[in-house]
């Protein structure tokens, strides 16, 4: 059983929460849902996060990677915020922001920082490789600095 | 601080001095049972042995998580630094799960407080093995209590709830809980029982089955092997009401096992099955090494033997048997 | 009512058509040949249980009410459009808070950055509702208000308003939302816990009952549990369940079911599914008309009359090849029609990434005045009735329903209020409705079903997805609003009166309304009146069901 488990590469661990007052949840449980049928653990923060609340889980749960979810115009606020939050509490994991992003603002995004951003129409295959994508260009990044 | 390029033994410092990434990347080796997690192990291990650990089971939704985060915010309040291991189990289809116990918790925990959520199947060599490895380092990184939440139903979540220092049994009223705590031979764990969502009509009515359960195991001798009769209490986790008794009775028991020996026997016997656990698993993991595997000659002719019905599968284990150590 | 022989209940029907005054438009095809006005058996259009509509003579004597919803900016440019919509003979006006409003927080928290004055207008004290309704008479109009959470801080600031303008609260005239339960289940705009937020409603249905007759203190939504992810049966079963819980909590608090269920209203989607659609309409008359009788005792047929309102299934609408989505509309606002829905909104094409352009909401307003005037099913009442799929959807729907009533009875003792609490605490309503969310994502995803311009048909995409931006000057302008009211209100009085409130939320005996309307007038804010009954009442915090 041991070395059945080692030949595959460790689990993923991925906090999903959304940020501010914003409460459309449909987006974000199904996209707990296809992660972890993806073989994920997600740690799921939910509704109303605060972005304290979201360096506390990942610094405990030693989290790969952030998925936020936003449904409102405030992305262009709130996760910018969250990036900055992170790296002033060390924490190289990159965040993926899904919801509804206008093509407008999400070279601006990438800019700032987010790592990656999936729209309305993203299969689950999409959903599950761009954050397994995200996390091996993080780890690639850090490993080279 | 970033973890970059730090070897585990400096990774363990910066736990040891708080930082709190730290710890939850130590907890990640062990976890995943990697080559850091042996010598994380070593150095916790002289550390540790000083937590009251205590263990919260009980029927799906019957409101552990927001009994603990109850607890974990009266500890804060009363200076304690506790920490939270959250298990949950995974989906058996995928390996993958959806931990949601956090939040219930984080927005009452004191900001000293550290929760971890563990899946139940998202480590190598099992849970019985990772719980007490994550245990040992909550325990050594300074955290008293420590409160570990298993769901109860499986026969390795109750286990780990049940090795415990003070294992707290959740009933509620209106679900035949008491019926199914039973079942589950969770009665049999309880050093402590907790009636949840007082504030819901029937709660009186649980407390009374329990009750008439614990005496029929009063004349089964129960109390004599554990040395107290469990205590009942009645809480409404939601508004927090009943928690400090919850509390209170914890710590009672604590102290009582504490000063009869139990303790110290607990926690021996606690020892001696995470060793057992462990030789377990690396004798488990050999034998399929061996049997999968054509690192050993002469395994592969033994197996056609048996397949060829020339050997029987006794003779051959007991063949095997003897090679194990060659592994 | 027992069931009178057929050519009675036919006779009935016919003298009620008899008697209604129609439009005076020609009722037959575009061809021009003459249609009846009614096909097919009993039980008739207006007849219990109303499954073939309210009215005896449905869409011939009026038609729906085609309210267009919308709203953003400050509580001054919201006023500005009530008064030209009062000029060109509206009497109704609508009402759209922005996110912090809704939630029961401030335009200075600290999440209410980029969200004040968004998607609806920035209500923090009694100041800003007196702009935006300022020079109304409010003793003349009718006002809706969309909000759920802090309905009774808003509807205390409302009845404020008309009383420092010399308009008694007995003559105010209007909805407020404020459907709780479905907010638990599905929009997640919550406060409180379940229990003390319904006894907050209990307070507001209780005190419109005694003193404010035109008021309708509450709108059951499903709409928003469809767009939450729920599938058709699901909407029906969940929104008729909550409307039921909150009959039954009325009626514990000591009120007549007769006195308040007939002004209860409705509001759900209308989703693409064409004959599941207009099935789920008939069913939830039917439905609600049988239990109001049969369950609740009602005696007056106005409780057991179902009115709602339909909105467009805003899910639906795709950002990719944004333009289509009219065509979605189109098909959706006439399954609303051959429901026999009381009113109409019908979602802008661009509504998937923002709020809605103008040119979009005109196109809106016309397709679903082309249903009503050009598609010829305004002419024949319930024109779909007596078809088989449609009635077998009907009772399937219905059906469908009843298992779910059935399992709330069953979870909540025989009490449809404690099953809708159990299934909230347990999880069952979110579960339900994201089962039901992943299995359509994944159905899509594995291809299993189509839609257009998303997973097949994509050729014709502009890549274009725009976003209609609200100026940071909205939000500067609301915060100095609210500096400015701090300053110059009496903050010890504010203090106490907030004590007062605290003191009283303790007591359920208590009617909180009435310090609820002191509390406003002395400039306290909504933020500062939630706060103050947290602590009373507790936050809600949402446990993770998946
Ligand atoms: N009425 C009432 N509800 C409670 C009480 N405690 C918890 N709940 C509710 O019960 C539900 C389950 O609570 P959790 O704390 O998540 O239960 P749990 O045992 O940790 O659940 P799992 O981890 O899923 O097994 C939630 O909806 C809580 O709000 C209580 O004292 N009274
Ligand atoms: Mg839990």
């Amino acid at each position: 059983m041991a070395d059945e488990v080692s030949t595959n590469p460790p689990q993923l661990r991925v906090v999903l929460a959304k940020l501010g007052f914003d409460g459309h949840d449909r987006g974000i449980k199904i996209v707990a849902r296809i992660l972890r049928d993806a073989g994920m653990e997600v740690i799921y923060l939910g509704l109303r996060q605060s972005y304290k609340n979201v360096v506390n889980a990942v610094e405990q749960e030693d989290a790969d990677a952030i998925g936020l979810s936003m449904h409102n115009a405030s992305h262009m606020t709130l996760a910018p915020k969250m990036v900055a939050a992170l790296a002033e509490a060390g924490l190289e994991v990159p965040v993926v922001v899904g919801g509804i992003v206008p093509d407008e603002d999400i070279e601006p995004l990438l800019e700032k920082g987010v790592a990656a951003i999936l729209g309305p129409g993203a299969s689950a295959e999409e959903v599950a490789q761009t954050i397994r994508d995200a996390v091996a260009s993080m780890r690639a990044e850090t490993s080279q600095a | 601080m970033s973890l970059r390029g730090l070897s585990p033994a400096d990774i363990f410092e910066r736990a040891l001095a708080g930082e709190r990434h730290a710890l939850g990347r130590l907890i990640t080796f062990v976890e995943r049972d990697a080559a850091e997690a042996e010598i994380v192990a070593e150095m916790a291990h002289t550390r540790a042995g000083n937590a009251h650990v205590i263990g919260i089971t009980g029927s799906p939704g019957s409101g552990k998580s927001t009994l603990t985060g109850q607890l974990v915010k009266l500890l804060g309040e009363a200076g304690k630094r506790a920490a939270v291991l959250a298990v949950d189990p995974s989906s058996p289809l995928t390996g993958g799960a959806i931990l949601g116990d956090r939040v219930r918790m984080e927005d009452v925990a004191s900001p000293d407080t550290f929760i971890r959520s563990m899946a139940t199947r998202g480590h190598q060599g099992g849970l019985s093995l990772a719980v007490p490895g994550v245990v040992r380092l909550l325990d050594a990184t300074g955290y008293d209590p420590i409160v570990i939440e298993t769901v109860g139903v499986g026969q390795v979540e109750v286990d780990i709830a049940g090795t415990a220092d003070t294992t707290v049994v959740v009933a509620t009223p209106g679900m035949g809980d008491s019926v199914q705590a039973n079942k589950a031979g969770l009665l049999e764990l309880a050093d402590l029982f907790v009636v949840n969502k007082a504030d819901r009509p029937g709660a009186s009515d649980v407390r009374r089955d329990l009750e008439l359960m614990l005496d029929l195991s009063h004349l089964s001798g129960h109390d004599q092997r554990t040395g107290m009769r469990p205590e009942i209490v009645m809480t409404t986790a939601l508004s927090g009401e009943g928690a400090p008794e919850m509390w209170d009775a914890i710590e009672r028991h604590f102290t009582t096992i504490a000063d009869n020996g139990q303790l110290t026997e607990r926690r021996i016997n606690r020892d001696v099955a995470e060793v057992r656990n462990r030789l377990m698993a690396d004798l488990e993991s050999r034998i399929d090494v061996m049997l999968t595997g054509n690192s050993l000659s002469g395994v592969a002719e033994v197996l056609d033997a048996v397949a060829g019905r020339s050997l029987s599968p006794t003779a051959a284990a007991t063949q095997l048997a003897a090679r194990i150590s060659d592994l | 009512m027992s069931d009178p022989a057929p050519d009675q209940a036919r006779a009935a029907w016919q003298e009620a058509y008899d008697s209604t005054k129609l439009r005076d438009v020609p009722f037959e095809t575009m061809s021009g040949v003459p249609v009846d006005a009614l096909y097919g058996e009993g039980p008739y259009p207006g007849q219990y249980p109303y499954t073939r509509g309210l009215h005896a003579a449905g869409y011939r004597s009026r038609l729906w009410t085609m309210r267009m919803f919308a709203g953003f900016g400050t509580a001054e440019d919201t006023n500005a459009r009530f008064k030209e919509l009062l000029r060109s003979g509206g009497g109704g006006l609508s009402t759209a808070f922005d996110m912090p409003t809704l939630m029961g927080r401030d335009s200075d928290h600290d999440w209410a950055l980029g969200e004040v004055g968004h998607c609806g207008v920035a209500v923090d004290t009694l100041a800003d509702m007196e702009d935006l309704f300022a020079d109304i008479d409010l003793s003349s109009v009718s006002t809706s208000m969309t909000i759920n959470g802090p309905a009774a801080m808003i509807m205390a600031m409302y009845i404020a308003v008309g009383e420092n303008t010399g308009v008694e609260r007995a003559q105010l005239a209007g909805t407020i939302q404020n459907d709780i339960l479905k907010e638990y289940q599905a929009q997640k705009e919550y406060i409180f816990p379940p229990r003390p937020s319904m006894r907050i409603i209990t307070d507001m249905m209780k005190f419109t009952s005694a003193e404010m007759p035109k008021w309708h203190p509450i709108s059951i939504s499903g709409y928003h549990i469809r767009e939450a992810g729920s599938n058709a049966a699901q909407e029906l079963a969940f929104t008729l369940a909550n409307g039921f819980a909150y009959v039954e909590a009325a009626v514990a608090s000591g009120l007549d079911v007769d006195d308040f269920a007939p002004r209860l209203s409705f509001f759900f989607n209308s989703h693409s599914d064409f004959f599941e659609e207009i099935g789920k309409f008939r069913a939830a008359r039917r439905i609600w008309a049988r239990w109001m009788k049969e369950r609740y005792g009602a005696k007056d047929p106005k409780s057991m009359m179902m009115k709602f309102h339909t909105q467009t299934a805003g899910v639906s609408l795709t950002a990719q090849q944004a333009e289509i989505n009219i065509g979605r509309v189109a098909i959706q606002a006439l399954a609303g029609a051959l429901g026999g829905t009381q009113s109409l909104h019908t979602d802008a094409y661009d509504e998937a990434m923002a709020l809605p352009t103008e040119n979009a909401a005109r196109i809106a307003l016309r397709t679903q005045q082309i249903v009503a005037h050009e598609t010829g099913v305004t002419n024949v009442i319930d024109p779909l009735g007596g078809a088989p799929f449609v009635e077998w959807m009907t009772d399937e729907m219905e059906r469908r329903a009843e298992e779910v009533f059935a399992h709330l009875l069953d979870i909540g003792n025989d009490s449809i209020l404690e099953g809708a609490y159990a299934g909230i605490e347990n999880g069952y309503f979110v579960g339900e409705i994201a089962d039901a969310a992943y299995r359509f994502e994944r159905e899509v995803n594995e291809g299993k079903r189509i839609i257009v311009g998303v997973n097949e048909f994509t050729e014709g995409d502009d890549g274009e997805r725009n976003l209609l931006r609200i100026g940071a000057e909205v939000e500067d302008y609301q915060l100095k609003r609210l500096n400015g009211v701090k300053q110059r209100r009496d903050g010890d009085a504010v203090t106490r009166v907030l004590e007062r409130l605290k003191t009283e939320a303790a007591d359920p005996e208590i009617n909180l309304m009435p310090t609820m309307i002191e509390a406003v007038k002395t400039f306290a804010t909504e933020g500062e009146i939630v706060a103050a009954l947290e602590e009373e009442f507790g936050t809600y915090v949402e446990k993770v069901f998946l």
